[in-house]
């Protein structure tokens, strides 16, 4: 019984689509599976958001989930920046919800079209990456022009004793610097993980079925109820890590603007 | 006990510390849900709090899998 070895990695390749590569002075700018998926992400976020533009007096249901959406981040803004907040609150918008579509759209059970496979944008470093950085340089560039020098008070916290100063300095620096690598790793090594945790469970069932006998079907038909169990826990991570990435966004700009 | 072999077991070794996130992650809801079921009426208020405390230690925990991906995928 040759087992065909199914790798995981494997649906994570960037592929240009329909395999044509566009060279631009030696760089490749083909337009790939990546780039596809974040347009399908933005398609699918500007149709949910100019349904709720009706502007009814009244509204309809899609223009109370879209007003629920924009209350749900003006909310969340208003409680952890506070006074000063409201102006970041479109970005914190666009930043949670590119991220809970780019999720979703990368757990949609597509592929039993053939071919159809969607692809997890979140799921590669670059891309949190950039969007953890932007955060990043948002806060740093609010924070300096709105305090000026003062803003490296922060690493000095309140009421702390003179002589444990060179102590806690390197260390409160260390844990600022460290913020926008690990709002990229959270995100990508939970889509991460979960997506291999599905491949992992779904090539159970082939092999099971491939090795056929009554066990071969009792693994495949476990195989399948844990791919249901696990996909219902990646809906939810999907969302929880789109929530916790604007959240703490938030927080870091409440520390930029307010300075403690 | 080949190069290989010694690649796998590390990386068996980190997925341990995967194991800890769990017990860190169960920690920060079950003390949430035990505070919330003596005072529901604080709970709704604190949710953002558990979220933040589940990011902190889940993210230590995706930490040790990046080094098992690392020790299998990245080590030539």
């Amino acid at each position: 019984m040759s087992a065909g070895k199914i790798d995981p990695m494997e649906q994570f390749m960037v592929e240009p689509v329909l395999g044509r590569h566009i060279e631009l002075f030696g760089y490749d700018v083909s337009f790939t599976n990546s780039a596809l998926f974040m347009i399908v992400v933005f398609v699918a976020l500007a149709v949910f958001m100019s349904g709720g533009l009706r502007r009814q007096l009244i509204p309809g249901r899609w223009q109370v989930m879209a007003e629920g959406a924009v209350s749900f981040i003006d909310n969340m803004v208003s409680t952890s920046i506070g006074s000063g907040g409201k102006k970041f609150a479109p970005y914190i918008f666009s930043l949670f919800f590119f991220i809970l579509f780019a999720n979703l759209v990368g757990v949609l059970p597509l592929a039993i079209v053939p071919g159809l496979h969607t692809f997890a944008v979140t799921s590669h470093i670059t891309v949190t990456a950039v969007l953890a950085f932007v955060s990043f340089a948002i806060v740093l560039i609010v924070g300096l022009v709105k305090h000026g020098f003062k803003f490296f008070s922060l690493f000095v916290p309140h009421g702390a004793p003179g002589w444990l100063m060179p102590v806690i300095i390197p260390v409160e620096f260390v844990s600022f610097m460290v913020r926008p690598f690990s709002l990229a790793l959270r995100l990508f090594v939970a889509m991460t993980a979960g997506h291999i945790l599905l491949e992992v469970f779904g090539s159970f069932v082939v092999q099971g079925l491939n090795a056929g006998g009554p066990l071969g079907w009792l693994v495949s038909a476990l195989s399948f109820v844990m791919i249901i169990g696990v996909s219902a826990l990646e809906l939810l991570v999907c969302a929880i890590q789109a929530y916790v990435f604007a959240l703490l966004t938030s927080l870091y700009l409440h520390d930029a603007v307010h300075l403690h | 006990m080949t190069d290989t072999g010694l690649m796998y077991i590390g990386a068996g070794l980190a997925a341990i510390g995967v194991g800890m996130a769990a017990l860190g992650v169960g920690n920060v809801f079950g003390s949430f849900l035990e505070g919330a079921l003596r005072n529901p009426g604080a709970a709704d208020g604190q949710q953002g709090r558990l979220f933040i405390g589940f990011a902190a230690s889940e993210l230590l925990g995706l930490i040790a899998f990046v080094v098992a991906i690392l020790i299998l995928f990245v080590v030539k």
